[in-house]
């Protein structure tokens, strides 16, 4: 049994996403490689080497691969898995390999199980439903098993160099794309950490009624080395960024702290946040859901207790 | 330009879920049900095309039980022209749904087709890739922003960190993002008027493909339940509980 790793990155730098599939790789007990698809990426496949328990490296370079636009990753994919036997793909899901992957299933005319929980066996595999509300435990009975994980349920592997490093394997299958092209990309620039990889992250909602108030987060969140979220409320009114959203549509975060600020507790937001380990609620309405699964509610008007916040946190 | 629009009938999104005691499913007997609040935006999409004089022709399809009628005709209210209905008493996983569709896709030959990025009964966010993959056409995935000519359509999509914009030879599949659009609201006028459009049934058994699951539900239950805090009255027991009691602040 073999599993191939699709490698995230952006051409610079390997994405902590992937360490977290790495985890999850492990569990099936099977050597592992790593595919770095991409362009002028020497640095990246260098860091892959490097990754404990790969076996090596499959580099894949050209300049069609730049963007790692599905139209050519995944013809790329489904032929690398044929012709080396693969029997297990797998990624972090992000929206890179949310894009990618099912492309890759269907070419391989397999099924794919998606945000993956749990790995019971080899071929048994949970994951939530219904915006978080059940767990599915479903058995796949294909011969090759694609899944996506999803990053909260398994920790990123530390990264250990190991040694020696994974040898590279160079591929030079070049799969052209005249159907998709790249024109650009706007990145939120943000020295903030990561909201998925972040211990503690502050959340703002409808009750903060602007994007100037919304600041109010952000000086905080800088205070408490924290990442910043937003529900789809916020997001919606132009209060934040729409990569800053958690949720079933946005992103799924389970840091050590989750505070919830003017945030009513929607099902859609709770699907996005419950595996927190902490989670505070500090709302206005006594009724909000939110303070349904808060560990530590506060009812009061966010103005008055933000500032406050802030104060005793400086102490 | 014919634009093809996929639509799942789903349990509405307002519905708290409850798994039955038997643990196969989620209970959907007597639960309110409605269509994919993403693919009610892809609907919405079809429609500004067509406004725009994009579009002349917009076909909904659906996959499932006769009450897909339902969501097919909200969508003809909208402003859709006609549905077709596969019948299949089944759930099906969305490499079967993708199949399906590509079968209809050659019968209709559409130049794009617009379908929610995920449906938030499975949450799969599947379907859409593997039709374009099925079909060997370009992908424009969880659009937010979609503008096209006769030739191409420009796509503006929702990723991890920001925003990325692709262009797009046509034919292509999009899927909706929750950002792209805000869908109307629908008029009796338009419900009386999209009862005259018409729908129509096939049955999945037509398009010869193989509807046997590869993927085995074996059991669905409820999460763990999380318990119920406590509320504190003062912003200083806060903290003081954050760093001594749950000991996440130092």
């Amino acid at each position: 049994m073999k599993t191939l790793l699709i490698a995230e990155h952006n051409n610079q730098e390997l994405k902590s996403v992937t360490l977290h599939a790495l985890t999850a790789a492990k569990t099936f007990n099977s050597s592992i490689d790593i595919i770095v698809i991409g362009w002028q990426c020497d640095a990246v496949i260098q860091q892959a080497t490097q990754l404990s328990g790969i076996q090596q490296v499959l580099a894949a370079q050209t300049e069609e691969y730049t963007h790692q636009l599905p139209e050519n990753c995944a013809p790329l994919i489904a032929d690398i898995v044929k012709e080396h036997n693969y029997s297990v793909v797998m990624a972090t899901a992000s929206t890179f390999s949310k894009n990618l992957l099912p492309r890759v299933a269907a070419l391989l005319d397999v099924t794919l199980i998606s945000d993956v929980t749990a790995i019971l066996s080899p071929d048994t595999f949970v994951r939530p439903i219904y915006a978080g509300n059940a767990l599915a435990t479903v058995q796949d009975l294909d011969t090759i098993k694609i899944l996506t994980i999803r990053n909260t349920a398994f920790p990123a592997a530390l990264l250990v160099h190991q040694s020696p490093a994974a040898p590279i394997v160079n591929i030079d299958k070049n799969f052209s794309n005249d159907l998709s092209h790249f024109i650009k990309q706007e990145l939120t620039q943000s020295t903030r950490p990561e909201l998925t990889s972040a211990k503690i992250i502050i959340s703002g909602g409808r009750g903060l009624k602007s994007a100037e108030n919304f600041k109010l987060l952000e000086s905080l969140a800088d205070k408490l080395h924290a990442a910043v979220g937003a529900s789809r409320a916020a997001v919606d009114a132009g209060f934040a960024p729409n990569d800053y959203q958690v949720g079933q549509t946005g992103k799924v975060v389970a840091p050590d702290l989750y505070i919830a600020i003017g945030i009513s507790g929607a099902i859609q937001h709770l699907a996005g946040m419950k595996d927190s380990k902490v989670i505070v609620a500090i709302n206005n309405d006594p009724e909000a859901p939110i303070f349904q699964i808060a560990d530590y509610g506060l009812v009061g008007d966010l103005f008055k207790i933000l500032p406050e916040l802030e104060t005793v946190l400086s102490k | 330009m014919k634009i093809l629009v996929a639509i799942k009938r789903v349990i509405d999104f307002k519905t708290s879920v409850r798994v039955k005691a038997d643990e196969t499913d989620v209970e959907t007997a007597n639960v309110k049900m409605s269509m994919n609040p993403f693919d009610e935006i892809a609907v919405e999409e079809a429609i500004r095309f067509k406004e725009q004089e994009k579009a002349n022709e917009i076909v909904v399809v659906s996959i499932g039980p006769e009450q897909c009628q339902e969501v097919l005709r909200t969508a003809l209210a909208m402003g859709a022209d006609r549905g077709i209905l596969v019948k299949t008493a089944h759930t099906l996983q969305p490499l079967i749904v993708a199949k399906i569709l590509r079968a209809i896709v050659q019968q209709e030959n559409p130049r794009l087709i617009l379908m929610g990025k995920q449906a938030i009964d499975s949450d799969n966010n599947q379907t859409g890739q593997m039709l374009a993959g099925l079909l060997n056409w370009p992908q424009g995935t969880f659009a937010s922003k979609v503008a096209c000519d006769n030739t191409s359509v420009t796509v503006t999509r929702e990723i991890d960190g920001g925003l990325e914009t692709l262009a797009l030879t046509l034919p292509a599949v999009i899927t909706t993002d929750l950002r792209l659009n805000e869908p109307r609201y629908i008029s009796l006028p338009n419900i009386v008027q999209a009862k005259r459009k018409p729908i129509q049934m096939v049955s999945i058994e037509e398009f010869n493909v193989d509807l046997s699951p590869r993927l085995k539900i074996l059991k669905v239950k409820p999460p763990e339940k999380r318990r119920s805090g406590i509320k504190v009255a003062t912003v200083t027991e806060l903290v003081d509980k954050l760093k001594h009691e749950a000991q996440v602040l130092s």
